[in-house]
């Protein structure tokens, strides 16, 4: 389990936040809110520990995540505004490449199911410099199928995606909490996720604020 | 596991190179229009020629290595990857050697093939075109690993291809001096060991420590 306690985080000489605290157990959603430029990006980064934070700690399984790096990578799936897809490279090499990257080798049908799963069936083999941004952030999204880590932590996910793709984005998420992972997100549409059962996940929501 | 990492990363970089093959191709055609301007320029004194062919094939893979060192993290910082081999569960420096190692394969052994023909030019000996190839084959290593750490410094600077320059080429000096003095002791007939072994004297430091040094200068970047 993931907690976050007294974070705080400036850029240059004017502070963003300070003082966020948070827990997230096995099974749970956290929706990040805030207003653009409070820092949404910037706590995401430190979770992750991409970026140092001012004050606080983040600690997974009770160890700060610089204690426990390897361990913590190996459980942790970050989707970043940058997507990481190579422009020259089609669906598929990017889905392969990638999760060898991350520590998972993945064969070529497991990774077309996952295209196929996000509605890229037919394009695996197309460079992704001829798709559309929906279907890039869709290969990108196809990563998640692909991932056995079970702390996902997604900006924006589903920026520029389809009604259906949405669809088919939250059913993944809810899937994924129902099995007992957790998945920390940051959107500024309402987030409700549902599982196939029907059953609805609830999502706990922490809104962030500046430092006036 | 950590070894498919390093595979996977080597095999997208020499992909890439593939599918972009223009920017690959440019730095090498740099170091050809180079080396094949010189002679036309000098003239057809065999003699002078002679002299001056260890330092032009030099100082053209000096600056055709230079013009390829730019791209080698840029793309990768723009669109995430550093990021998700930065959050990689295997080591950062490994995959970084994964790229520097690419690079060279890419950028250097192009060089150190088409070397002993550009020399043909110059009307080097056979031993001096056998001298010369293996001072590139060891020193162009040493070029991408320690532009590679430039490269990664010089990461999201304004302006940073004249900052990478200044940085990098005083420490390509060396290569220089010990590369091309190479042939000239060849030449001399002093024999070439002691340069090349100075050489591979450079070379293993630089393997060892560039990407470790590339990973924290990345991670700075990354912040």
């Amino acid at each position: 389990m993931l907690r976050v306690s007294h974070l705080s985080c400036s850029r240059g000489n004017k502070p963003l936040f300070a003082d966020v605290s948070f827990e997230l157990q096995a099974g749970q959603v956290l929706h990040l809110e805030g207003d653009n430029g409070v820092g949404k990006t910037s706590l995401l980064r430190i979770v992750c520990g991409l970026s140092p934070a001012d004050a606080g700690e983040v600690c997974w399984h009770g160890q700060t995540i610089q204690q426990n790096a390897s361990q913590f990578r190996a459980s942790l799936f970050y989707l970043g505004h940058g997507l990481s897809l190579k422009e020259e490279l089609s669906a598929l090499e990017n889905l392969i490449s990638d999760a060898a990257v991350s520590g998972r080798a993945l064969s070529e049908p497991q990774a077309l199911v996952a295209l196929a799963r996000m509605g890229l069936r037919g394009r695996e083999h197309l460079p992704l410099r001829v798709m559309s941004q929906g279907q890039k952030r869709r290969t990108a999204l196809a990563r998640l199928l692909a991932s056995q880590a079970p702390f996902w932590v997604l900006d924006e996910p589903f920026v520029a995606l389809d009604a259906k793709a949405v669809d088919g984005l939250r059913s993944l998420l809810g899937e994924h909490v129902a099995h007992g992972g957790m998945v920390l997100l940051t959107s500024h549409q309402p987030v409700a996720l549902t599982v196939a059962s029907g059953a609805s996940v609830q999502v706990q929501t922490y809104r962030l604020r500046g430092v006036a | 596991m950590s070894g498919g990492a390093f595979m996977a990363v080597l095999r997208r970089d020499l992909l890439l190179a593939m599918r972009r093959k223009s920017e690959v191709l440019t730095a090498v055609f740099f170091f050809v229009v180079v080396a094949a301007l010189f002679p036309l320029g000098i003239g057809p004194e065999l003699n002078t020629l002679r002299l001056v062919a260890p330092g032009v094939l030099w100082v053209g893979a000096l600056l055709s290595s230079m013009l390829a060192l730019q791209r080698l993290f840029e793309a990768d910082y723009r669109d995430g990857t550093l990021e998700q081999m930065a959050l990689s569960p295997t080591p950062m420096p490994l995959l970084i050697s994964a790229k520097l190692l690419a690079h060279w394969l890419v950028s250097g052994v192009p060089l150190v093939l088409l070397a002993p023909v550009l020399g043909l030019q110059f009307d080097l000996s056979a031993d001096a075109l056998m001298t010369l190839t293996l001072g590139l084959l060891l020193g162009t290593p040493v070029l991408s690993l320690v532009g590679g750490i430039g490269a990664a410094l010089t990461l999201g600077v304004r302006g940073g291809g004249v900052l990478l320059s200044l940085l990098v080429l005083p420490l390509f000096i060396p290569v220089l001096v010990f590369g091309a003095g190479a042939v000239e002791a060849q030449a001399s007939g002093l024999g070439a060991e002691a340069h090349l072994s100075i050489l591979m004297a450079m070379l293993l430091p630089a393997a060892f420590f560039s990407p470790l040094a590339c990973a924290a200068a990345l991670r700075i970047a990354l912040e």
